[in-house]
């Protein structure tokens, strides 16, 4: 929201920077994202601290300051034609010096006035004297240039009359600056105190509809300054014949449109608004249209209230000659509306419209309709400022897509009590701008006013939430500032809420709490001290699931790992990429949560799966990396059976991918491809870590694995996930040509939940280990998890460690066998072993080896 | 004999100066000292000489043994000295070839940020509590004091999914409440949680907005919780991120869920105050929304608001860790491009 500093002093004085104002408003929630400055200087930061005692810090300015002694404000006598050019004119130019000024201009605005002598009516704008600094108003560039003199086409020319463009107020410069009023000011005044201006853009929360206008602005700056708030005036000259009989109101739904006001306007005649007011809409970014609409959007900027205004003969027509009945209403199923905008739109059953007799006339509070609209052949103008429910107007703006400023304000809530004030100030200046006659008495229907709001205020209450003590009357008076009423009854505060103040709730609890906030925000957050919070501690939990996670992860960076985050929208689509074509899903099997609004088609529901973004983004890598090691751990969403909400289990995901070793300088150090036992190894070092105990390993049968390099972890019984070479049809959808990729999902809750954080530590042995190898042949069928199982169940207590260190077919291991090689620990506490002792176990390892595996020893 | 054993010892000297490597002074060794060499075998054949002869020789032989040893010793230094210096001299390798790259993993730069400030707050006795992403539109929006057309509503746009009123959260409040039913025991416990976890936002994907990110709630809920103990513990968060000397300002704002409401800023880490790109020549930061917990919160959450208050805050660490590494395109956090992630 654009608030010009000119038109803010018109309610409050100002007698701070505007830099240290939009600090002050920043700092009360008001906040200014940018100050435009429009010819005058920035302030300097010395002067701020010198002065104000103040560091504001914003950002340096690269607008153009008119030089007070070479910019102007000057008047236009007279218009000569060029002796020596038909498209250049000499303006003869007032600018409080001696003589008139002549300045050689191509200015097309200025030819219709060529060749008629002094002018009855001067003409006002800038003159730019030698050696000003304007913009360059030819340059499609910003660039700036100093005024020197040049002949033009042998007339002797040293100023310059000015486009808005050469002065930095707007892109134009079709023709110059041209005003038919003097705007208060005399020839040669310097430009700055015309049209230089400040202009603040605010930001506003939406508790803040109360200052969506310059006049709610200056309420919140004379408040927070400590001055007085001077509001507009509200009389208006009622010449006319009274107003009663020419129009009625009918209000069908006073809790959607508490109040409805009217007032006419007769005999006007269309033409366009006066400089300052057409000035002042373009300042807030408003084009100005004809005088009647331009004191519409007036007064939508500077109140807050919005208007509108109708063609009062278009509704007589309507009512067949008669005085027409403004009605106010839902629509009736099926009725339509064109509205200003040229959009014919079906009304929805909550839109409140603006209707008579013969139907719809606007959409109430948000736009008017074409038909009854104001023309340039407009006679009279029936003026309407009403009161809309501001969530029925935010429906309405949303289901019928359109934004208007009125809309805009009445969404956030303006008070029913603004209304009549709207459309007094309204009317009073359409007849001033329009030359017509106001009938008296204003039609004002308010079948619902709302209530006052009072709240008693303790100030145990303040002291309570704030922590820092105001007494009674220093909270009083903070209030008061604000525009409410304050009684104070001993410890208590009496408070009324003014009507802008919509904010404050009634409910006695919440009312408190709204008022505690003004107190605060008024004598400025930075008033108020910090502490260290002295209240109870409450009591600390244990938090195992997310201390155990953090471990994790570190146990899975420690392994090489690197963490991935994803996005957690995908589609069913990406997600069945993990099914083989013609095989069964062994993907959950639970719903997906769907989005009813997706963003876009790749993003359509919550994931059921790490794998495949971690797929995903390895594909994407593989371009830049040679070898890709991630992890993710994150949740999956899965909608099980009629609960509403889905569960959320975390999950694990890993993905490794190409060589073993980084790559580096040196011949053959990456030594291979990552394969199934590269990720066993890291899980086993993650179990390790985590202090896991019994886990154990089964098949997998899982589809998107490789049948036979893929396995199931198993703890105490339970599946906890699945992991081993992706299979090969699905590493190929992601662009893996013979190139195995070794993936896991575990279910991280289950791993979690089996860790052991009070895990015994052996001690060091005081008695020196014998070493043995063992090394025999098997079957292939036979797995290293049975034959390490025999070799512990024969070796008993004294065998400490079970090595494998080689696995072996090949000459001369007989076709359909293997070798495996042992390295085996003796070690006992109680003595040092003997070498008897040591073959007697080694004998029993060998012999039940025999037996239970068929194993033939090697060595 | 002894003759010979002069020449020999004389040849075998002369063939010691000459030695210059450790090889060769080896096999020298091994010839002439050694078990096998010729001194220790004539030493050995003392017993087959003549009695007369024995004691001269055996005499002269072991004082040309002790010559010889002592020569031996000091070539085998001087070789020694020489290998040493060859090695340093020839030893020399291009110190600025790579070094053999070692496998290292690394967290995600969010997990890093999140991770510092669950840390920080656990100093100031803020324990993680985690809550659910799908949310239902009661505890994302209603509870949290936004019912349904409420203007503030308009700030958070949110992704619905087909189960009518459930969503996706689009902030971590949400957790205030299932927090305050979960440990409040009825609202009668004090809270100190933090809320970290993944928001959602029905928006366009820019380099300056995302789907999808993270926030870090932090709520305390007592009997005794004043907006000057919410300023107190923000003003020290910040000294822990950012240094002794961080210096906080307290701006009013506004959020449904919290009353007063505030945004805090910063000093700017980048240029201490004195202006930059980042901070916008302003030089803060906006770096955490906080506020006193609305009454109407506190009730939903079980707690009598006349008797209890608390504060809230949250932070968001995506944001954070761009302003702290000048990352300019959010949409790096959730691509995964590993020329990014391996730069934390
Ligand atoms: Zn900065």
């Amino acid at each position: 929201m654009l608030i010009p500093l000119s038109w803010l002093k018109d309610f409050v004085d100002i007698d701070i920077p505007p830099e240290l104002l939009a600090e002050t408003l920043t700092a009360a929630g008001l906040e200014v994202d940018k100050i435009t400055y429009i010819g005058v200087p920035q302030t300097q930061p010395a002067h701020l601290h010198a002065t104000f005692k103040q560091d504001v810090r914003y950002p340096k300015s690269d607008h153009l300051v008119w030089d007070r002694e070479k910019l102007l404000w000057g008047a236009v006598k007279e218009v000569k034609a060029h002796p020596n050019a038909d498209r250049l004119v000499l303006a003869m130019v007032d600018y409080g010096a001696d003589a008139l000024e002549q300045c050689v201009t191509g200015a097309p605005n200025l030819f219709e006035f060529k060749d008629q002598g002094p002018l009855p009516q001067p003409l006002y704008t800038v003159i730019a004297l030698e050696g000003a600094e304007v913009w360059d108003g030819h340059s499609d560039e910003p660039k700036r240039m100093i005024l020197k003199e040049r002949p033009l086409r042998g007339i002797p020319n040293r100023s310059m009359v000015c486009s808005d463009k050469e002065l930095g107020i707007s892109d134009e410069h079709e023709g110059i600056m041209l005003f038919h009023e003097d705007l208060g000011h005399k020839p040669g005044t310097p430009a700055q105190d015309v049209l230089g201006d400040v202009v603040l853009n605010v930001e506003l929360t939406p508790n803040l509809a109360r200052a969506f206008s310059v006049f709610g602005v200056a309420r919140e700056v004379a408040s927070l300054l400590d001055k007085p708030l001077r509001a507009p005036a509200y009389d208006v000259v009622m010449d006319g014949a009274p107003i009663d009989g020419h129009v009625a109101i009918d209000i069908r739904n006073p809790e959607l449109n508490p109040r409805f006001t009217l007032s006419l306007l007769r005999d006007i005649t269309i033409k366009p608004s006066p400089d300052w007011l057409q000035r002042r809409l373009k300042l807030v970014g408003q084009r100005p249209i004809n005088n009647i609409v331009d004191v519409t959007n007036y007064l939508t900027f500077e109140l807050g209230q919005p208007l509108h205004a109708f063609d009062y003969d278009k509704l007589v027509a309507r009512a067949g000659g008669k005085a027409p009945t403004i009605i106010t209403r839902l629509p009736e199923p099926g009725e339509k509306l064109e509205t200003l905008d040229e959009v014919t739109r079906t009304l929805d059953p909550h839109n409140i419209l603006v209707c008579d007799t013969a139907g719809v006339l606007s959409l109430g509070g948000v736009i008017g309709g074409a038909e009854t609209e104001i023309s340039d052949t407009t006679k009279d103008v029936l003026l309407e400022a009403a009161s809309w429910q501001f969530i029925n107007i935010r429906r309405t703006m949303s289901t019928q897509k359109v934004f208007t400023d009125a809309g805009a304000r009445f969404s956030r809530g303006v008070h029913p009590s603004q209304a009549i004030l709207g459309v007094k100030r309204g009317i009073e200046l359409m007849r001033q701008i329009s030359g017509g006659v106001v009938a008296k008495g204003i039609i004002d229907e308010y079948p619902l006013p709302p209530e006052t709001v009072r709240v008693a205020l303790t100030q145990f209450e303040i002291d309570r939430i704030l922590g820092v003590h105001f007494s009674a009357e220093e909270a009083a008076a903070l209030l008061r500032r604000g525009g409410f009423e304050v009684t104070v009854e001993g410890e208590t505060l009496h408070v009324t809420a003014p009507d802008s103040r919509m904010d404050i709730s009634s409910d006695p609890i919440i009312g408190q709490a709204d008022l505690i906030e003004e107190i605060a925000r008024i004598s400025g957050y930075a008033a108020i001290p910090n502490t260290i919070i002295a209240d109870e501690m409450p009591d600390q939990r244990p938090n195992p699931a997310i201390e155990r996670e953090e471990k994790a992860r570190d146990l899975l960076v420690a392994l090489g790992l690197r963490e991935n985050i994803s996005y957690r929208m995908t589609t069913p689509e990406r997600e069945a990429q993990l099914v083989p074509p013609g095989m069964a899903s062994s993907l959950p099997e639970a719903d997906y949560v769907r989005l009813a609004n997706p963003i876009s088609a790749e993003k359509t529901v919550m994931r059921h799966t790490l794998l495949i973004s971690l797929l995903e983004n390895a594909r994407a890598n593989a371009r830049f990396n040679e070898r890709q090691q991630l992890f993710e751990i994150g949740n999956v969403y899965l909608k099980l059976g009629k609960a509403p909400l889905p569960d959320e289990p975390r999950k694990l995901g890993i993905l490794m991918v190409g060589k073993r070793g980084v790559p580096g300088w040196m011949h053959g150090e990456e030594s291979g491809t990552v394969d199934f036992f590269d990720l066993k190894g890291v899980i086993e070092g993650l179990l390790d870590g985590l202090h896991i105990e019994g886990a154990s390993y089964a098949r997998a049968e899982h589809t998107s694995f490789h049948p036979g390099r893929s396995a199931q972890l198993v703890l105490d019984g339970q599946g906890a996930g699945v992991f081993g070479e992706l299979h090969p049809m699905i590493a190929r959808t992601f662009g893996f040509e013979d190139m195995p990729v070794q993936a896991a999902e575990l279910d991280l809750e289950a791993l979690l939940a089996k860790t052991d954080p009070l895990h015994d530590v052996q001690p060091l042995p005081l008695t020196p280990p014998v070493f043995q190898d063992i090394a025999f042949i098997v079957k292939e069928s036979v797995t290293a998890a049975q034959a390490e199982d025999v070799i512990r169940k024969a070796g008993g207590d004294l065998l400490k460690g079970v090595q494998l260190f080689d696995v072996y077919t090949g000459e001369p291991v007989p076709a359909g066998h293997k070798s495996l090689a042992y390295n085996l620990t003796y070690q006992t506490d109680e003595r040092t072993l003997t070498d008897k002792e040591v073959a007697s176990v080694h004998a029993k390892i060998v012999k039940l080896c025999e037996r239970e595996l068929g194993a033939q020893l090697r060595a | 004999m002894l003759e010979q054993l002069e020449t020999q010892y004389k040849d075998a000297a002369a063939a010691l100066e000459q030695i210059s490597d450790s090889a060769a002074l080896a096999a020298w060794e091994r010839d002439t000292l050694g078990r096998g060499g010729w001194l220790t075998g004539m030493l050995r054949g003392v017993g087959q000489l003549p009695a007369e002869e024995r004691a001269a020789f055996g005499k002269r032989a072991n004082e040309l043994k002790v010559a010889l040893t002592g020569a031996y010793e000091a070539r085998e230094e001087l070789i020694k000295a020489q290998e040493l210096a060859r090695n340093l001299e020839e030893g020399q390798i291009d110190v600025t070839l790579p070094g053999r790259p070692r496998p290292t993993g690394g967290l995600h730069p969010s997990t890093q940020t999140l991770r510092q400030f669950a840390h920080v707050w656990a100093d100031m006795g803020f324990q993680v509590f985690r809550s659910r992403e799908v949310e239902d539109d009661d505890t994302n929006f209603t509870l949290l004091n936004m019912p349904p057309h409420h203007p503030a509503r308009d700030m958070q746009d949110t992704f619905y999914t087909t189960e009518p009123n459930v969503i996706l959260r689009t902030h971590t409040s949400p957790g205030q409440i299932r927090a305050m039913r979960e440990l409040g025991e009825d609202g009668t416990k004090p809270i100190r949680v933090i809320l970290p976890g993944m928001c959602y936002r029905y928006e366009q994907i820019t380099a300056r907005s995302e789907i999808q990110f993270h926030q870090v709630e932090g709520l305390a809920i007592g009997r005794n919780i004043r907006m000057t103990d919410l300023k107190g513990t923000i003003a020290a968060f910040a000294r822990r991120m950012f240094g002794a000397d961080a210096q906080v300002r307290f701006r009013a704002s506004y959020f449904p869920f919290t009353e007063p409401s505030m945004e805090v800023d910063v000093e700017c880490f980048l240029c201490h105050g004195d202006g930059c790109r980042v901070c916008k020549y302003s030089g803060w930061l906006e770096i955490c929304g906080s506020g006193m917990v609305h009454p109407v919160v506190l009730r939903n959450g079980g707690y009598d608001p006349s008797v209890w208050s608390g504060f809230a805050f949250g932070f968001g660490p995506e944001r954070m860790t761009m302003l702290m590494h000048g990352i300019e395109d959010i949409r790096y956090f959730w691509g995964n491009d590993l020329r990014f992630l391996e730069q934390f």
